[in-house]
């Protein structure tokens, strides 16, 4: 291999102007601190965040394509597209911190959301596990200190500590998996892994590599039984770090397993297609696929907190996620699961926008449905937004959660009809959307139907917020009308 | 004829635009429902006039949609088509006549209606399952906020009980339309497509994919035992929703079953309609026994509208060309004549007495106090039993005939509902308009009734009923016009497959 600096740099140039903005708002953050507000100052470092990420963005979309570095990053269409989804989802997100709870360290809280996102685009690209590790324990970190940067609120260190606990045992898991692999191929290149797996027998070593390896995919995509987290983070964390932890994390964690299961260790994949009993980690993805379904929309329907409802309702879609990971199949057919992921987490920052800016104006914040009572007399833009963003979770036409699901389960039946677990999987994906749409018109029933507390008081949400939940809720318009205009980019 | 996809996307503008008439006042938001919908119903009139009975489909628009999934935005119409697009059009505008009165969140209101509207347009236009389903869904969230937001008696129980029952029927939906799709190779969600891939499955495939899509879509139209969410969505809706829901939306059901489910997979067709035909009939029968012994007014007629349904869906088991194009028929009649019913009683009656319990409008001489109201119910309650004369004859006697011709057992017992229509309609006209009529003298009629003199019928109910009216008589009179355009549609193969399949 011949190290080719000049490509790295170029290829790295949207982490280097992410970087760049990160230091950018805590150096301008510290010149202002004497004599400006907490707000002025949050506003300036969202603006050098928002800025950031353009440029990223745009680096993304002019910068090179292909395997980059002796083939350690693939940039290829899937890291493209998921590169600009991870960074539209942050900016996004950086929308919503605005509409939500101010915070403290407001320039601490960008440059780290900047952090967690190089981690997303990395991890878009990786194809070493040693990137692929790396990539996403900066992610990982960055969130945890998302997720706890609220001090004034004792859950918030809950939910940071929760997260850190879980991740941190879960990264663990990943990293052992990870050197059984290397112990079994010699490589920790995806592609020769995969070319060395391919010549060997199902060795109980490489099952409890498997097994370690998806452990860690189950916690990063919140699926039963690794879960736990979910709940209790979603509910502690700021409205704007859950939003971070349910998307975009959420996307590029997805993107990433998905690379590493069907590109390095495909060989070993087993079958679902009919239940012949092959060992593998398709199986194993099955399982923990249903189990998140049920889990997930069962547990839903006894919730009586927005956040938590919301984290449950994350872990059955989690669960519709793996479906899609199965259904990617041999055919490398990666498009619908991308699709699903990259539509849910429009929706849920979207949904996280509006609950933070609820948080913010009820004095006793956004926990139980009921404060979302009379939300169409206190605010019809937050009313209207969350219709959108609630009916996309719930898979509804025309917008474009219904499309994501539509095509998951498409893909899942393609592999071989009713027939087989991954028909099975589909059909219980399916009776299950019908029990998820109680719980998402619970929502909207309080937000829509219930009469508000009087004497009403409005909700005033920040321009930048209300863009920000306006372009989300349009994105999940548009693209759920015409589903090719994301479609013909992969 | 190329018009016809107008009434999709003027039902949605419309639906925009009132919901931002809405914010002005709520007469604007009506006035711009109103020319909404006589907007879209001067399109299908206007298409009725040109359209010349054939078979198959005429397709109007076919455009790739996505190309990744073999997807078209594929919209056609036939005979079948035309003639439930016609009742929407008609039931839409009097739905709008018949909520005049709502004041509070009106943009809301007339915005949801529409695009309830705009599916139900939509559906009946789709010629690729992908697009109908969509159209489909886009139809039943709607329905919640109507009802739980504008509804009465136990409105949120209702509402969510009729959503999910029909979500859960769109489920079943899916997952047989996607089997399809797969087994198919994956080609296409065209009907037509699907039919031919379907003509090479196993038997089995077949059986499954039927029962799925079938029982997916007759869940919407009130099959038995899957019918308990239509009599409290019923009532628990306001007027022009129970109208709607009654009228249209239960047709969805049927039409599905008809044009996706009957026309794609023949095989099935012919092993389950008996158990489908048996369901239908023991609906018939149960329905009106139930409605028989109901105290609510509203609830009669709720628990009559599933027993015409199994009327329908009897038709459609039968699977012969005269049984089909009876239940065609009947869902326009049972549209035109269940809108009727439901103006008058949400409406006219509940609006003014503030009662719908039978014992307490039979104090009351309602036929004194509102003559037009009573004119209204004895004539649609004429047409519900079935007189000559009216468009429920002319329907359920096709049907019956061509019940007999596959199995003269199903016409008899189904015969027996037509009895029990009679006997529960009777009763509930008695009771609620002539309850006090023996020896009333002018001077007779209880104090408190003349205290509060009722509103007036206002000139939009009468509009409507009139329209509806009108509708009801002139098919009575002459069933053909409707007739010719629906039995041309059944020549077409699609349909000959599956209802020779069925007969034999």
């Amino acid at each position: 291999m011949n190290p080719n600096y000049l490509q790295l740099f170029r290829a790295l140039r949207p982490e280097t102007s992410l970087i760049l903005g990160a230091l950018a708002a805590l150096g301008l953050d510290l010149v202002v601190v004497k004599r400006h507000t907490l707000e002025e100052r949050l506003r300036l470092s969202l603006w050098i965040g928002a800025i950031a990420i353009a440029a990223a963005m745009a680096h993304v979309w002019l910068g090179q394509r292909g395997s980059v570095f002796g083939g350690v990053l693939m940039l290829d269409k899937l890291a493209v597209a998921t590169r600009l989804g991870a960074l539209a989802l942050a900016l996004l997100t950086l929308g919503m911190v605005r509409g939500a709870r101010a915070l403290r360290h407001p320039a601490e809280y960008v440059a780290i959301i900047l952090f967690a996102t190089i981690g997303f685009t990395l991890m878009a690209a990786a194809q070493q596990l040693l990137v692929v590790f790396l990539a996403l324990e900066l992610a990982s970190l960055s969130l945890y200190i998302l997720a706890g940067i609220d001090k004034t609120r004792p859950e918030s260190s809950e939910a940071a500590l929760k997260y850190f606990l879980f991740g941190g045992m879960s990264a663990a898991f990943l990293l052992f998996g990870f050197s059984l692999i290397y112990g079994l191929t010699g490589s920790i290149e995806l592609g020769e892994i995969s070319r060395q797996l391919a010549v060997q027998h199902v060795s109980p070593l490489l099952v409890v590599a498997l097994v370690m390896i998806l452990v860690a995919f189950g916690f990063k995509a919140a699926a039963a039984p690794f879960q736990l987290w979910a709940p209790d983070v979603y509910e502690g964390a700021p409205p704007a770090s859950a939003a971070l932890i349910a998307s975009a994390s959420k996307l590029a964690g997805l993107v990433l397993f998905t690379r590493l299961l069907w590109n390095g260790l495909g060989a070993t994949s087993g079958n679902v297609v009919t239940a012949d009993g092959t060992p593998g980690w398709l199986p194993m993805l099955a399982i923990i696929s249903g189990a998140s379904m049920l889990l997930g929309n069962l547990g839903a329907l006894a919730q009586n907190n927005v956040r938590r409802l919301l984290a449950y309702s994350a872990i059955s879609h989690a669960g519709n996620l793996l479906l899609g990971v199965i259904a990617v199949g041999q055919g490398r057919n990666v498009w619908p699961v991308f699709f699903y992921a990259a539509t849910y987490g429009l929706a849920t920052v979207g949904a996280f926008g509006v609950v933070g800016a609820i948080d913010r104006a009820n004095p006793g914040g956004c926990r139980s449905l009921s404060d979302l009572a009379g939300l169409y007399r206190r605010s019809p833009l937050l009313a209207g937004c969350l219709a959108v963003f609630v009916l996309s979770l719930a898979g509804i036409p025309p917008l474009a959660g219904f499309f994501g699901k539509f095509a998951v389960f498409a893909a899942a039946f393609r592999l071989g009809g009713v027939s087989g677990p991954a028909g099975w999987l589909a059909l219980l994906a399916i009776a299950m959307s019908a029990v998820a749409l109680y719980y998402y018109l619970l929502i909207l029933k309080q937000a829509l139907v219930a009469k508000p507390a009087e004497p009403v008081q409005p909700i005033a949400v920040p321009g930048v917020t209300v863009i920000a939940l306006i372009a989300a809720a349009a994105l999940l318009v548009v693209l759920g009308v015409w589903p090719s205009l994301l479609l013909d980019f992969l | 004829m190329n018009a016809l996809p107008c009434t999709i996307y003027i039902s949605f503008l419309g639906a925009l635009l009132a919901l931002g008439a809405g914010m002005r006042s709520a007469a604007t938001a009506r006035v711009v429902a109103l020319l909404t919908a006589l907007t879209s119903c001067t399109v299908t009139f206007y298409a009725a006039s040109q359209f010349v009975p054939g078979p198959g489909l005429q397709t109007l628009i076919d455009k790739p949609w996505i190309p990744q999934m073999g997807i078209h935005y594929h919209l056609a119409a036939d005979g079948i088509s035309l003639t439930l697009i016609v009742l929407t059009g008609l039931a839409a505008v009097s739905g709008i006549l018949f909520s005049w009165n709502i004041e509070e969140r009106a943009g809301e209101f007339f915005a949801l209606y529409l695009a309830l509207i705009g599916g139900v347009y939509g559906v009946f236009l789709s010629a690729d399952a992908f697009t109908l389903f969509v159209f489909y869904e886009i139809a039943i969230v709607p329905k919640y906020f109507l009802i739980a937001n504008w509804g009465s008696t136990k409105r949120e129980y209702g509402a969510m009980k009729l959503v999910l029952y029909s979500f859960a029927g769109s489920a079943l939906v899916l997952a047989g339309l996607l089997w399809a799709y797969a087994a198919g190779g994956a080609h296409s969600f065209g009907l037509g497509e699907l039919a031919q891939a379907a003509a090479h499955f196993s038997r089995h495939e077949q059986l499954g994919m039927f029962a799925l899509v079938f029982l997916g879509f007759a869940v919407l139209a009130g099959l038995f035992p899957f019918h308990t969410w239509a009599p409290t969505g019923h009532v628990a809706a306001p007027t022009a929703a129970s109208m709607l829901l009654a009228g249209v939306v239960m047709k969805l059901g049927a039409y599905g079953c008809l044009r996706v489910a009957m026309a794609t997979f023949p095989v099935g067709l012919a092993f389950w309609s008996p158990l489908i035909a048996w369901l239908a009939i023991i609906g018939i029968v149960y329905a009106g026994l139930v409605a028989l012994v109901q105290q609510d007014f509203k609830f009669v007629i709720g628990y009559s509208s599933v027993s015409h349904m199994g009327f329908v869906l009897l038709g459609l088991a039968a699977a012969n060309a005269t049984a089909v194009s009876g239940a065609v028929l009947q869902m326009f009649s049972h549209g035109v004549i269940a809108g009727l019913l439901f103006a008058v009683v949400g409406r006219m009656v509940y609006e003014r007495t503030h009662t719908r319990q039978l014992a307490d409008l039979r104090t009351m001489p309602l036929h004194r106090l509102m003559p037009f109201a009573a004119m209204t119910f004895v004539l649609a309650g004429l047409a519900s039993m079935g007189m000559p004369g009216f468009s429920g004859f002319p329907a359920e006697l096709t049907i019956l005939i061509g019940a007999w011709k596959t199995s003269p057992k199903w016409a008899l017992f189904a015969a027996v509902g037509v009895l029990i229509a009679a006997a529960f309609t009777l009763r509930v006209m008695q009771v609620s308009f002539f309850g006090t009529t023996e020896g009333t003298k002018p001077g007779s009629i209880p104090a408190h009734h003349l205290d509060h003199p009722m509103a007036p019928i206002t000139w939009a109910e009468r509009a409507g009923a009139l329209l509806l009216i009108a509708a009801m008589v002139y098919v009575g009179l002459k069933p053909d016009i409707l007739l010719n355009w629906i039995t041309p549609a059944l020549q077409s193969p699609l349909f000959q497959t599956a209802l020779k399949g069925g007969a034999s």
